[in-house]
């Protein structure tokens, strides 16, 4: 029996999230010796479509039908519950991307199936078969268990690694009859507002704040990212005075993120900041005053003047990088 | 206008969270519970909508007589009445299962709740109600406006925004900057205790998931403090140590 894994695409192309899906798809199929299907839904080319080999998928079912151009949460939890029964597949993987979250609790009520959201690792054990999420925003974990026959994992991006398992892949154009009411959602527009690297998905982020002076300042910051090929954040009162878009802003009142590596440059670590940021594996902060509370709960720390450390930083990693 | 607003019972955003020793619930001694604070808007958005338009706003909890309290908090900010299902919440679609039964029929017009309980961060009953009622569902929606039939709504998706449109009756949980949360008035907290709060029993047995064990992430180890003199040291400790460049 075939794991199911919903490989979501933007503008034609993979997301990351899909391929941490992918992966994490592959390793759960390998301890029961099964192969992993992954659904496309929306227009991709082949080329693309072939990448899916590249992280242990055989087949590909591709919904490629224009009627699917824009995302809708009923249409595409019909095509997806229509491939699952197609392929008689007992447990779906998906991302808990913003996606993931409008579609796997909608697939999870058609197919009576338990949903574990914001899964952090592969199951401990399959019987039973109990996977390990975070609870209370980060303060807890807890283990679930799932007793139906149909199983949906919504993974948390970030939190499984993406690594290449070549396998031969088949790619399967599926056109599943979804009736005409289900498309019962329609997008008007869509404002993207990110730069190169979505903030939400970003592996590396590199943030600063008040202590940046002001938006003239950003150069280094923005060097820095470029070198580490991070995404650029923010404090709220940086966003608040116009230095940097409102989209940047993480925390309470912004956007929450959990990338591997979070440095927070210039920033003093309120409690409302924390609140977006806390779940990120590595904190790393640099801070003239010692007393700050980001230290606290950081996990390297530099205490010293941002306007001499990060442009060494920059430095640094191009050496690092250029000798690699 | 009628509104369906589906309200979490959670602990208070700064709740220190324990768990009992045998790590297998979470520890409720002494914790103070709040309405989730998504829902609150939730609430607040489907009350300005009423305001303006006219109609009624139930809340609705599937939960044990000791979240009655959270209800009547709901009923004193100004919701109209308050339905509870008398049944531990332990399985979002479950709990799903009875919001689904409770609305089917009911004729509600707007089912809204919030993107997330902030206890166990399903992200999961509001989109299992849309499936089971077979209505439409914008999840983590920033903002909603109704005229007449249909209502135009902005959500997030990763790196942006999205307006999206859909006819009545749909389900929709709300994200920051939903509305803006009300403080209960005296009159509002005075009228709650009289304000219906009808009290129904379970008709879903579905319970497919249940959290088995808890437990708190392991402390945070010291911060390593790194000479601003060497600044190139911690892109070596990021790379070696933490492997992460
Ligand atoms: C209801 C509410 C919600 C909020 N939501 C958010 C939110 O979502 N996100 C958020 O970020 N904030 C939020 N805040 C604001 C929050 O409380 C803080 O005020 C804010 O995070 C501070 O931003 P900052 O750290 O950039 O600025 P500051 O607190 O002013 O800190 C600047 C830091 O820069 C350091 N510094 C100065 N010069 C240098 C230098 N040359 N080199 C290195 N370091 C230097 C200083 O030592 C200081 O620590 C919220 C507040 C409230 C009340
Ligand atoms: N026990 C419950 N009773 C009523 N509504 C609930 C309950 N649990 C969750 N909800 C609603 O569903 C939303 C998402 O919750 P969850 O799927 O648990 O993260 C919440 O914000 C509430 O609006």
């Amino acid at each position: 029996m075939p794991l199911l894994v919903y490989a979501e695409t933007w503008d034609g192309k993979f997301k990351k999230p899909s391929f941490e899906a992918m992966t994490y798809a592959y390793e759960l199929a390998k301890t029961t010796n099964d192969t992993v299907t992954a659904v496309v839904i929306g227009a991709a080319g082949d080329d693309e479509l072939k990448r899916a080999g590249e992280y242990g998928c055989t087949k590909v079912l591709h919904a490629n039908d224009a009627k699917y151009a824009s995302f809708c949460p009923s249409a595409y939890t019909a095509v997806i519950a229509d491939c699952a029964t197609a392929e008689n597949a007992k447990t779906i993987v998906f991302s808990q991307t913003y996606s993931g979250k409008s579609i796997a609790p909608r697939l999870a009520a058609k197919l009576k199936a338990g949903l574990v959201s914001g899964a952090i690792a592969l199951p401990s054990s399959t019987q039973p078969f109990v996977v390990r999420k975070k609870c209370f925003s980060g303060k807890g974990f807890t283990d679930v268990q799932v007793s139906s026959d149909v199983k949906i994992i919504a993974v948390f991006p970030n939190a499984h690694h993406i690594t290449t398992n070549t396998t031969a892949l088949t790619i399967q154009v599926v056109n599943p009859a979804v009736a005409d009411a289900q498309f019962n959602t329609k997008v008007n527009e869509v404002k993207k507002t990110s730069g190169k690297i979505v903030l939400t998905e970003a592996d590396l982020v590199v943030s600063a704040g008040r202590g940046m002076k002001g938006p003239e300042n950003w150069g280094m910051i923005e060097d820095l990212a470029d070198a580490l090929g991070a995404a650029t954040a923010c404090s709220k009162p940086v966003a608040d005075m116009g230095w940097r878009p409102h989209h940047e802003h993480v925390g309470q009142t912004g956007i929450t993120i959990s990338p591997n590596l979070y440095i927070a440059i210039g920033i003093s670590g309120a409690i409302q900041h924390l609140a977006g940021i806390s779940s990120s594996k590595v904190i790393v902060v640099i801070n003239s005053d010692k007393e700050a509370p980001f230290f606290k709960i950081a996990d390297y720390g530099i205490v010293g003047d941002a306007f001499q450390i990060v442009p060494k930083l920059t430095e640094a990693v191009k050496q690092l990088k250029s000798s690699h | 206008m009628k509104f369906l607003v589906c309200i979490s019972h959670v602990p208070d955003t700064t709740t220190k969270i324990t768990f009992t020793p045998d790590g297998k619930a979470f520890n409720a001694a002494g914790v103070q519970f709040i309405i989730n604070p998504y829902d609150e808007m939730a609430l607040t958005r489907a009350l300005e909508l009423k305001e303006a338009q006219g109609g009624t706003v139930t809340v609705i909890n599937v939960g044990p007589a000791t979240t009655e309290p959270t209800l009547r908090k709901a009923l004193a900010i100004g919701a109209d009445d308050a339905i509870r299902v008398n049944a531990e919440p332990t399985d979002a679609l479950f709990v799903a299962g009875e919001i689904a039964a409770v609305a089917k029929d009911a004729g509600y017009d707007i089912i809204m709740g919030g993107r997330e309980s902030i206890d166990y961060n399903g992200c999961q009953v509001m989109g299992m109600v849309a499936e089971f009622l077979e209505l439409p569902s914008v999840a983590i929606a920033t903002k909603v406006d109704v005229s007449g039939t249909t209502a135009t709504l902005e959500r997030e998706i990763d790196g942006g925004k999205e307006i999206v449109s859909v006819n009545l009756p749909f389900v929709v949980s709300a994200q920051k900057d939903f509305a803006e949360p009300r403080i209960p008035n005296m009159r509002g907290i005075m009228s709650a205790r009289t304000k219906p709060l009808k009290v129904v029993e379970p008709t879903v047995s579905l319970k497919p998931t249940a959290s088995v064990a808890f437990q708190n992430p392991p402390p945070k180890s010291e911060c390593k403090m790194i000479s601003a003199d060497n600044p190139e040291e911690l892109i070596q400790l990021l790379h070696t140590e933490a492997k992460i460049i």
